[in-house]
């Protein structure tokens, strides 16, 4: 078992690999916040926050924070050399324009075609979707960042979503504490599993038709 | 011109049943003296336009405390127990809109657009309560605009003919506000004479705004204060 930095190190630590220098991303909240650490030496991506920012830095230390400066989950934030602000039309204009190199997503359920849920559980949850919904069809790459199973042990990777969706068709990767897959036109492609877990252990975990290549990988905590 | 007037007399336009649109993000950006002045005049059944519903007892969300709001068009309401519950409850009535949506549905208000079409929220609940457009083999959910009776923006600087600039992540949709409706009114921190701002820095041209509030002055600790999440 991973304890909550191991499995956020592990999750965030894998999608960042799939960051190349000069990308323009979203990160969600949650597990993709812990993306930009663990990026690679010579890859520098320009974060981009619907709020408002191209360019956003990391937090300001504890006594400089800013109240004109925050991220699109109300945290504090700094500017990087070459940030730029817009307005919210322009922001969404960046988004749903294709002009993101990537978006990661947390989520509550995803499935084989590639849909996402996070936005709302019926009868028990409703926050709305924010700036999801856009992210989910205007990223050139999006990729969702969840836990593999609930707290019940139940699968998140499921065959069809049964949440409400936040993006229909809309993934490029999904990316657990237990896989990485990737969403092809034939289904859903199992190419790595996580160092502490194996193939068997990611097929009995997955509601979610897995399409097995001839070899599967193994992803590691960062280093 | 815009004409400088104090927040008690914008609260005192308001009617009961106004529309008004705000600017702010997670509090950033957020009228703040406009929403006291509101929130003491306790005006009833206000229709709300924002991107989220605030922090609970800060920014907008104080009007959702104080039972001032029936409508609202948000895209996000997950920081604000009191909208919550009124949600739960049916006394408040919630339009959830992508946010990317929202804000172009207010530009189209503020343009003179009729709507526009978007492939945000096919194959979502949002597909099923919008009419749905083919152009050129592709599915397109048809928006419409969006316009308020008041927009309250919150501005960093104005002139006297009413030019704001802004500051930093605080802009957020408060310029796209400032375009979509009858009575705009900027609170702004600082009010220099016209000519004071450069052309170039201008980011809401004067001729979008009617009136001008001057901001209480308050510390940088109040400010923080102001935006953080409450516990």
């Amino acid at each position: 078992m991973l304890t909550k930095e191991q499995e956020m190190a592990l999750i965030a630590g894998r999608i960042a690999q799939e960051m190349k220098d000069g990308y323009a991303v979203n990160l969600g909240i949650g597990y993709p916040t812990a993306i930009p650490n663990h990026l690679p030496k010579n890859v520098h991506v320009m974060i981009h926050s619907e709020n408002g920012i191209v360019g956003m830095g990391p937090r300001p230390k504890t006594g400089e924070e800013d109240p004109d400066m925050i991220n699109a989950g109300g945290a504090s934030i700094t500017a990087m050399k070459g940030a730029s602000y817009v307005d919210s039309a322009a922001s969404f204009a960046i988004i749903r324009g294709g002009h993101l190199s990537m978006t990661v997503l947390g989520a509550l359920q995803v499935d084989q075609e590639g849909s996402i849920a996070n936005w709302m559980i019926p009868g028990k949850f409703t926050p709305g979707m924010g700036g999801a919904m856009d992210l989910a069809v205007g990223a050139k790459q999006v990729v969702a960042a969840l836990k593999h199973v609930d707290k019940d042990g139940k699968s998140k990777v499921v065959k069809k979503c049964d949440l409400p969706l936040t993006g229909y068709k809309s993934l490029t990767l999904i990316v657990t504490d237990m896989a990485f897959m990737r969403v092809t036109e034939k289904g859903l492609v199992l190419e790595e599993v996580a160092y502490w877990t194996n193939v068997d252990e990611v097929i009995k975990n997955t509601e979610a038709k897995l399409i097995l290549p001839d070899k599967i990988g193994t992803f590691h905590l960062p280093e | 011109m815009a004409k400088v007037i104090t927040a008690k007399e914008v609260a005192a336009m308001v009617k009961e049943g106004d529309k008004i649109l705000f600017g702010t993000f997670l509090c950033a950006g957020a009228a703040q003296d406009l929403i006291d002045a509101l929130v003491e005049a306790g005006t009833k059944n206000l229709q709300i336009v924002a991107i989220s519903t605030d922090w609970d007892g800060k920014g907008i969300g104080k009007l959702f405390n104080s039972g001032q709001v029936k409508r609202a068009q948000i895209s996000w309401n997950g920081g604000n127990k009191a909208a919550q519950s009124q949600y739960a409850s049916k006394e408040l009535d919630i339009e959830f809109n992508p946010q990317g949506s929202l804000m172009e549905r207010i530009r189209a208000g503020g343009a003179g657009l009729g709507g526009f079409l978007t492939p945000t929220g096919i194959g979502t609940v949002i597909e099923e309560q919008r009419e749905t457009l083919e152009v050129d083999g592709k599915k397109f959910i048809l928006e419409k605009p969006i316009r308020g009776d008041f927009a309250f923006v919150k501005a960093a600087k104005a002139d006297k003919v009413g030019n704001l600039t802004y500051s930093k992540t605080s802009r957020n949709s408060n310029p796209v506000m400032a375009t979509a409706a009858d009575v705009v009114i900027a609170e702004v921190d600082e009010i220099v004479e016209t000519g004071d701002i450069d052309p170039e820095d201008i980011i809401t041209p004067g001729l979008f705004v009617d009136y001008i509030v001057k901001s209480k002055k308050r510390t940088h600790e109040e400010r923080i204060e102001m935006i953080k999440r409450p516990q």
